[in-house]
């Protein structure tokens, strides 16, 4: 065989295994509708997705998940309201303002919290800040909505911050000296140039930071409380989607309407996240900068 | 006015560095409750003996043992596939519809919850393939989730390796494949272990994927093969602080199991941020 043949081989080889993502992810898609789907039988999807009633195990059972759809979405933009801006803060202050010497600490500082396992911060959440925040707000129970935003915050900041930085790093220089040589200060140049000149690259950072704070589970499993009910408060327990599908799985029977309705909800969930990454796709490929002539 | 504007830009200047700051008195925050919480729970006997007495004594040598194996399993699935994916589009691929697609799939299985990686674990591997709940089905559910990590930080390496050192090869005679065996890979070999420890750190800290996958509550002895079932440090945590008997009494064996999980994930991760920074030293120079 010649060598010219073997490459070619080798190659078809190689585009193979680059096609075992998008196969994976075919196949998380179907087995997750193969396994949701059969729950419709029982409920309407309307019933499923805007009942106001979770109760799985009842007599008859009830399958509406708005309370834990809403718990998701509350906790999330609560979270966002704490991770957006200290995350893009954060990697303002790396890219622009830190010297050198004080990035590479606050650098692998950012590191290590996205390493910190979700088990860990919930369990932080759990044992350390429900009692502070019974005590400090006096309300009759620590686990709830705030407390696991608070530690989902932490979570999404990483990922928002890292981000946001390449974005930034990458504006072009020039830009930056053209605002200097108007007379701008650091500081304008940076609200009126670099963030408008970077703002694709922010809001990419945002939608996946969100991404990943509405998927994460135990975090919401451990220190979110637990309650599927429509919250009224910021202090009342709620029960998010995946912290609904960990805590339920193990009492539901293989194949039963509780089991699909798991599946089911894992298909939301599904949803969710990955319309967030289309539309974070969509942004950095559409609005990508390219030089100064883009804007 | 040019004082006003200084003042401005000192004001919005001291607000940036104190929300990085923020970021650090967080760690540091939850380090030091785990720290200072989980030390006392640190012995020989913790890290070497089973857990006793229906999990409020004894140790966790079951669950690193058990972690252990979810993470060869995570790696020999990950690392090959991951790499190969890599090489197929820092190297062959031309610009178009296929690679779009590929990079799509790529970034929307990084965007996957995981605890639907759970879900697709549990009905895929356990119950259709019928692996059952093992450190074989959990493996390959951690596997699949960490295989977007190992192809970008190999796709990195991957490009930090000049151009020239390929065109070089080429003009030698040397075929494309040739090249990349003998020139490409080699260069960026250390970039892809650096990725490599990141992604498996991932792997080790996380609970969802594994909860009805690989881990359970106790296994009475340690595992035999990756076709058992098997306890984990995560999962471990998780079952001591919310199902266990005793939660308040076991408080001490939580701490000290969350502390080896920390211990654990801060070390791959130093080491390869270590790593990293030396190796860009070196492309520097």
């Amino acid at each position: 065989m010649r060598r010219q043949d073997i490459d070619k081989g080798v190659q078809s080889v190689f585009l193979l295994v680059a096609l075992f993502s998008i196969t994976a992810l075919s196949l998380i898609m179907v087995f997750l509708f193969l396994e949701g789907i059969p729950i419709f039988e029982t409920v309407s999807v309307k019933d499923f997705v805007f009942g106001k009633y979770w109760y799985p195990t009842d007599e008859p059972a009830d399958f509406g998940i708005m309370p834990l759809i809403l718990g998701s979405v509350y906790v999330t933009l609560l979270a966002g309201m704490i991770a957006i801006p200290l995350g893009i803060m954060t990697a303002i202050y790396l890219a622009e303002i830190a010297s050198p010497r004080v990035a590479e600490i606050v650098k692998p500082i950012v590191e290590l919290l996205a390493s910190m396992p979700s088990v860990v911060i919930g369990f932080f959440g759990m044992v350390v800040v429900a009692p502070f925040l019974q005590k400090l707000f006096d309300i009759p129970v620590g686990l709830n909505m705030f407390n696991a935003s608070l530690m989902l915050a932490f979570m999404a900041v990483p990922t928002i911050c890292s981000i946001s930085e390449d974005a930034i790093f990458s504006v072009p220089t020039a830009l930056k000296e053209a605002s200097f040589a108007l007379g701008a200060t650091h500081n304008e140049t940076i609200i009126r140039v670099i963030i408008p000149a970077s703002l694709s690259g922010i809001c990419t950072a945002v939608i996946l930071g969100l991404s990943r704070a509405i998927g994460e589970t135990m975090v919401v499993l451990m220190a979110a409380g637990g309650a599927a009910m429509l919250p009224t408060s910021i202090f009342d327990p709620v029960r998010p989607l995946p912290a609904s599908i960990a805590a339920e799985m193990a009492e539901a029977p293989f194949g039963s309407e509780h089991y699909h309705a798991l599946f089911a909800i894992g298909v939301v969930l599904f949803v969710f996240t990955f319309g967030f990454n289309l539309i974070a796709d969509y942004i950095s490929h559409k609005f990508r900068q390219v030089g100064e002539a883009s804007l | 006015m040019i004082k006003q504007r200084l003042f401005a830009q000192k004001v919005n200047f001291s607000l940036l560095k104190i929300a990085a700051w923020i970021n650090g008195a967080a760690l540091a925050i939850i380090v030091y409750f785990i720290l200072s919480r989980g030390w006392r729970a640190i012995s020989w006997e913790f890290l070497t003996k089973p857990p006793t007495d229906s999990m409020t004594a004894g140790g966790i040598l079951p669950c690193i043992v058990g972690t252990f194996l979810l993470c060869l399993v995570t790696i020999l699935i990950a690392l090959p596939i991951g790499v190969a994916s890599a090489i197929y589009l820092n190297e062959y691929a031309v610009q178009g519809r296929l690679v779009r697609l590929i990079r799509l799939g790529i970034n929307n299985l990084a965007g996957v919850p995981s605890i639907v990686f759970g879900l697709f674990g549990l009905a895929f591997f356990c119950i259709v393939l019928k692996m059952g709940v093992s450190a074989l089905a959990g493996g390959l559910t951690l596997g699949i989730m960490t295989l977007p990590v190992i192809i970008g930080a190999s796709e990195e390496a991957l490009k930090s390796v000049p151009q020239t050192y390929r065109e070089a090869s080429l003009a030698m005679g040397a075929t494309q494949w040739q090249t990349i065996y003998k020139v490409v890979l080699p260069a960026a070999f250390p970039g892809i272990i650096t990725g490599s420890i990141l992604g498996l750190s991932r792997a080790a800290g996380e609970t969802a994927p594994i909860m009805y996958t690989g881990a359970v509550f106790f296994t009475p002895d340690l595992p035999g093969s990756i076709f058992d079932e098997v306890m984990a440090l995560p999962y471990h945590i998780y079952v001591l602080a919310t199902a266990g008997t005793e939660i308040e009494q076991t408080r001490h064996l939580q701490y000290g199991t969350a502390l080896v999980l920390i211990a654990l994930v801060f070390g791959m991760n130093l080491t390869a941020i270590i790593l990293r920074s030396r190796l860009r030293k070196k492309v520097r120079t």
